[in-house]
């Protein structure tokens, strides 16, 4: 980091032309990357006439918040997914943040007589599991979550590499003697805890948050598997269920006469993409402020004890 | 009885610490440790009963190893075997040198501001579920209005059906995964990178080296270990397949089952689509036994290599 103030250090410069060279691979890569979704929303903004006649464009003949009027005229459904995504990510975060925090921080200290046992316990689950066909049982006939609200937080709050990642935090940010300050002062082990240990490790946790915040966001296979109920189906996963549902009816149409009145009310195209701008537009505008924890976790993540 | 009292005592002197593993060590019982147990339906012919979990485990009738005959003397094995394996070792490869150069690219470009924004766009893919990178590519592959097909006819080309044309999807998926995952992975490389004492770079200044001698004696042999650990890592894994890619991106279309059906997808069709509980319990578990063999060898490859590195 220290190299952007040393403005002297000439000799580590590209020269000119492989600075351009240079430039125009990250740039044009970088670019790709980002170019679907500037697509995607283009779509979006498109006349629903001119893109069944054209195609996908750059630059559509006609403009329209067509789509964006209808998502949200018959925004009941996007509304409703938004609420469960919100919930969901919400009190996920904050009950992954609990298990993992106070797990991680159990195991990190040396005085905790089964530390060892408990970091096997966890760290176990990284290289070996049931699969798939054996959790969807537990999960649905043993503890009865099939479509509950809890299926969508519970099978992804906890991750044993994140514990993994969290009390390496601990063990090298938090100072033995502090902890041992405590002690002497008289504080019990959960206040020692929450008034020594959590302010130091705000950085850690903050990261084990963001990224449990995306996975809920993003997470639409345990809708997929667990949650059938329409009033319980996350924005991802919703995204999913207009294509299927559109593809039902599209080929069950020549069939059935009813279908196509149901057909003209699906949200077209352009509508469908305008649900994916608004998925995913919270993700596109935080996230720049929120790399560098991103990237703190990564290279975290790979240091360990 | 002096040795069980003892124990209650070690458990009285640690109930702070046991409270606090207490809500995560119940969680792994019941989403990771019943799960394993649960895996004996595989050599079971599952019968859900009503009486319960335990009763429908219990009451399965036992038929050995033949759900693993079953589904070793079908073809599947061994197409979700080579299509997992083919797949991921491509991603490993192709991703490694992408992510090293991009790593290297970023680091090498003089304005850091720019380099910066670059790595900002370059990082957005990983932050898009894959159900929305399904929509992206929908938006380039769609036989009627595809910006591809568009390109393509606008050129003189016929236009491709993609979503029925088995031969382009190798191309397409290794296209998509690449796209999503090499702005994420070489932060990791720009991390190291930017963790090389610079006196080196000015030693070599010195001595004359040119800029990309510099980057093929210095940069590259100081990544080699984080390299061969994040290869290892990976090679540990390539049994896993990535569901959402292979679920979302090729829009379950059927026709192109052979050449983008993997473990993954393949397990889960079983237990939703087509019902053969025991058959997929067994995919799974064989995908199970064998990823934790790897897991084990590239484990203990990497303790040689770099102790530090290491998982365990």
């Amino acid at each position: 980091m220290s190299s952007i103030t040393k403005k002297e250090r000439d000799f580590h410069h590209l020269s000119k032309p492989w600075n351009v060279v240079f430039n125009l691979i990250a740039g044009i890569f970088a670019f790709l990357c980002v170019f679907p979704f500037l697509f995607v929303v283009i779509i979006s903004f498109t006349d629903e006439g001119v893109l069944a006649r054209d195609g996908y464009k750059l630059i559509p003949e006609k403009w329209s918040l067509g789509a964006y009027r209808y998502v949200f005229e018959s925004g009941d459904m996007l509304l409703r997914s938004y609420g469960v995504t919100i919930f969901v990510t919400v009190i996920g975060t904050i009950v992954s943040l609990l298990f993992i925090a106070f797990y991680a921080y159990a195991i990190s200290r040396k005085s905790f007589r089964y530390r060892n046992f408990f970091a096997f316990f966890a760290f176990f689950t990284m290289l070996f599991n049931g699969g798939l066909v054996p959790t969807y049982i537990i999960v649905t006939q043993f503890l009865g979550l099939k479509d509950s609200i809890w299926a969508l937080i519970l099978p992804l709050a906890v991750n044993a590499f994140y514990i993994m990642i969290l009390r390496t935090f601990y063990s090298t940010s938090v100072p033995d003697a502090i902890i041992e300050s405590g002690k002497i002062d008289g504080a019990g082990e959960f206040r020692i805890f929450l008034t020594l240990v959590l302010p130091l490790s705000l950085p850690g946790l903050a990261t084990i948050a963001l990224f449990s915040t995306l996975g809920y966001w993003n997470d639409w296979f345990n809708a997929l598997l667990y949650i059938d109920n329409p009033n319980l189906v996350p924005l991802q996963s919703m995204l999913m269920r207009i294509e299927t549902s559109m593809q039902f009816i599209l080929q069950n149409s020549q069939n059935s006469s009813l279908s196509l009145e149901a057909l003209r009310s699906m949200p077209q195209d352009t509508s469908r993409m305008a649900m994916v701008v608004l998925a995913t537009g919270p993700i596109i505008f935080a996230y720049p402020f929120f790399q560098r924890y991103f990237i703190q976790g990564l290279t975290v993540g790979a240091v360990k004890e | 009885m002096k040795k069980t009292s003892g124990f209650i005592k070690n458990i009285i002197n640690n109930k702070v610490m046991l409270l606090m593993v207490l809500p995560g060590a119940l969680w792994f019982l019941f989403f990771s440790y019943l799960p394993m147990m649960g895996a004996v339906i595989a050599f079971k012919e599952y019968r859900f009963s009503r009486d319960g979990f335990w009763a429908s485990i219990i009451d399965s009738k036992w038929v050995g190893m033949d759900n693993f005959k079953f589904l070793f003397t079908t073809n599947d094995a061994y197409i979700i075997t080579r299509n997992t394996l083919l797949y991921n070792g491509a991603f490993i490869v192709l991703g490694l040198i992408l992510s090293v150069l991009m790593a290297i690219v970023l680091s090498e470009i003089v304005n850091k501001k720019l380099a910066k924004v670059y790595q900002t766009g370059m990082f957005l893919p990983y932050f898009l579920s894959w159900v929305v990178v399904g929509y992206f590519a929908f938006s380039f592959l769609s036989s009627e209005r595809g910006m591809l097909n568009q390109v393509m006819e606008f050129m003189g080309m016929e236009s491709v059906q993609w979503y029925s044309e088995k031969k382009y999807w190798p191309f397409i998926l290794i296209f998509v995964y690449l796209w999503k995952a090499v702005g994420y992975n070489s932060v990791v490389y720009l991390a190291a990178i930017m963790g090389i004492d610079k006196s080196l770079y000015e030693a070599a200044m010195i001595d004359g080296a040119s800029k990309f001698q510099q980057i093929r004696n210095i940069t590259l042999p100081l990544l080699n270990p984080i390299i061969t650990i994040m290869t290892l890592l990976a090679i540990g894994k390539i049994f896993y397949a990535d569901f959402g890619l292979f679920y979302q991106v090729p829009r379950n279309s059927g026709t192109l089952y052979s050449v983008t059906n993997v473990i993954d997808t393949y397990v889960y069709q079983g237990l939703k689509t087509t019902g053969e509980i025991g058959m997929s319990t067994a995919a799974g578990l064989y995908q199970s036994v064998v990823g934790f063999v790897l897991v084990m060898t590239s484990n203990y490859i990497v303790r040689k290599y770099n102790k530090d590195s290491a998982l365990f």
